[in-house]
């Protein structure tokens, strides 16, 4: 067996045979306190190497570097799941000749394993890893918990290159991505900031307004007719989301309603809801905050998945088909039930779908949870200015105003009338935010591409033009 | 207004509030709009000024909304209010 362990970056990097033209892959569990991209692609730029495709899991706003990147042409393209506003109001302006390819959690490893996205070089930062490349996110000082994002990229690289600041002894065993998969083997000083990486408790909202919406979606969720032994559930971490997790493990207890799983990225209240035996099991792609790392390392219960298996429409099945109920932000919504999370108002990209629109497809019921209006401007419009989700894919918009239903669930229409809630036509909501707000006025946006959204199916479901 | 250095404020940077700051200058009123909603309603706002500036009647004046997508009854609110305080000061 060749030694893997390697001393440096460069000389893995040299070592992957990495060329101009080449595919780079990077995962974003260490978000917004990530060390490891910014200094990889600082190598490769020294290395000479150019025209890279870029396909990382998620971008923040601490990749900042990559614009110098982009303008040096060491990166040509880039695929990604999601954006923040710091990159993605650049990328608005029209800095990159090819558009950005945005895909979902699940469309990512879907395109990765047909190899319609092929990736040369995988690029892993690890929490923990042995000497063979046995790697973890569970241990060391920058623990993040599962590393499910990373999982199709060390299946399916050609290389991959395990970066970690913490070696331990061979065998590293509960290993979220083993050895067979491993090329190289770096160890550098920190893989990023612990305060990036998980913050340290996700709070509820208490905002009077994010609250009367919490205990809405919670009172829909109990009239919709799921709400029973083996439920399953899955929120973002979102104030007001997160606040009806809070009001609906507090209904679970009190009705003795045990459910089947919580799944997505995790926070402490669903970690409070597994220990509380609201659920049976956790299926974690990502871990939000410190609490949710140490569950996972700690309770055989929390479980760790791949991306492919949290949502990847070429897997056989995956975790997202078994959900009941999903519940959502959104930035626009439209009279079609039309979601947009790419963009503000403004159409500048300021994030992405991440599992939005895999959950939505899989989940029996999505609810998108957003308030009327948002410094002076609707949630709903008539068309938003990028569909991240389809309108199909979307049951419920619920407002601190009143409860918008798709009008091809009629049943559930008559549940949530019979429950006395106040449901109303997505029309209306409009006008009445409109009543307060005013008509917004919006531009024909005719610049030039800059990037193309493509649903999880792999088809292109809209795209973002340049805003100057 | 008589003249004078002193510029007057109202309001604040909070998320859905404006600051408003009016100041003396020579000739015709001065409006200067920096909204996040620029695109949206950025000439709303310079509408909504007018009128006020208009009914309070006030002239030679250099208005500056700074604004963080207040509803239009706050911007209202806040330009009569700094060009009151202007006034009391003067």
């Amino acid at each position: 067996m060749e030694k893997k362990l390697v001393k440096t970056l460069r000389e893995a990097i040299v070592l992957s045979g990495l060329r101009d033209g080449m595919s780079v892959s990077f995962h974003h569990h260490l978000r917004n306190g990530d060390f490891t991209l910014s200094a990889v692609m600082e190598e490769i730029a020294d290395l000479g190497i150019k025209d890279l495709t870029l396909n990382a899991s998620s971008l923040f706003d601490t990749h900042q570097s990559l614009e110098a990147h982009i303008e040096n042409r060491v990166i040509k393209k880039i695929n990604t799941n999601y954006m923040s506003q710091g990159l993605g109001h650049r990328i608005s302006e029209g800095i990159m000749e090819e558009a950005v390819e945005f895909r979902t959690h699940g469309g990512r490893p879907r395109d990765i394993s047909l190899g319609i996205t092929p990736i040369d070089v995988a690029f892993i930062a690890a929490p923990a890893s042995d000497a063979a490349g046995n790697c973890s996110g569970k241990y060391g000082p920058s623990a993040c918990g599962s590393l499910g994002y990373a999982i199709p990229d060390a299946m399916y690289a050609k290389k991959v290159i395990v970066i970690t600041d913490h070696l331990m002894p061979y065998p590293l065993t509960d290993c979220s991505i083993p050895e067979i998969y491993v090329d190289y083997v770096v160890q550098v000083p920190a893989i990023g900031d612990p305060r990036g990486i998980v913050s340290g408790t996700t709070r509820i909202t208490r905002d009077p307004v994010g609250l009367l919406m919490a205990e809405t979606a919670v009172e829909v969720i109990r009239h919709s007719g799921l709400l029973k032994d083996g439920f399953s559930f899955q929120t973002g971490a979102g104030g007001a989301t997160l606040a009806a997790a809070k009001f609906l493990q507090d209904h679970m207890l009190r009705e003795n309603i045990r459910g089947s799983f919580a799944s997505g990225g995790i926070t402490g209240y669903l970690v409070d809801m597994l220990e509380s035996g609201c659920f049976e099991k956790l299926m974690d792609v990502q871990c939000f905050d410190l609490k949710a790392v140490e569950s996972i390392r700690k309770n055989p219960a929390h479980h760790e998945i791949s991306a492919m298996q949290y949502a990847s429409p070429a897997a056989k099945s995956a975790v997202v088909d078994h959900l009941d109920v999903v519940l959502l932000g959104a930035t626009e919504v439209d009279t079609d039930f039309n979601v947009n999370v790419h963009t503000d108002s403004s159409g500048r990209i300021m994030g992405g779908s991440g599992g939005h629109s895999d959950t939505a497809a899989g989940a029996r019921l999505s609810m998108i949870i957003a308030p009327l209006f948002r410094a002076r401007l609707p949630i709903v419009c008539d068309r938003v200015q990028c569909i991240s989700t389809p309108g199909k894919d979307v049951d419920v918009l619920i407002t601190q105003r009143g409860v918008a239903v798709n009008p091809k669930n009629e049943e559930l229409i008559l549940r949530l009338r019979d429950a006395r809630i106040p449901v109303v036509d997505i029309h209306e909501l409009k006008y009445m935010a409109e009543k307060l707000t005013g008509v917004p006025q919006r531009k024909q946006r005719t610049g030039r591409t800059v990037a193309n959204v493509i649903y999880r199916d792999g088809t292109m479901i809209d795209q973002i033009k340049s805003v100057k | 207004m008589k003249y004078t250095q002193e510029r007057f404020t109202a309001g604040t940077l909070e998320s859905s509030d404006a600051m408003v700051t009016v100041a003396y200058c020579e000739g015709e009123n001065r409006i200067t709009v920096d909204s996040v909603v620029q695109e949206q309603f950025g000439e709303a706002i310079r509408k909504t000024v007018e009128e006020v500036l208009h009914e309070m009647q006030v002239k030679n004046a250099s208005v500056t909304v700074v604004d963080r997508g207040a509803l239009d009854c706050v911007i209202r609110a806040r330009v009569e209010t700094a060009v009151l305080r202007g006034r009391e000061g003067l």
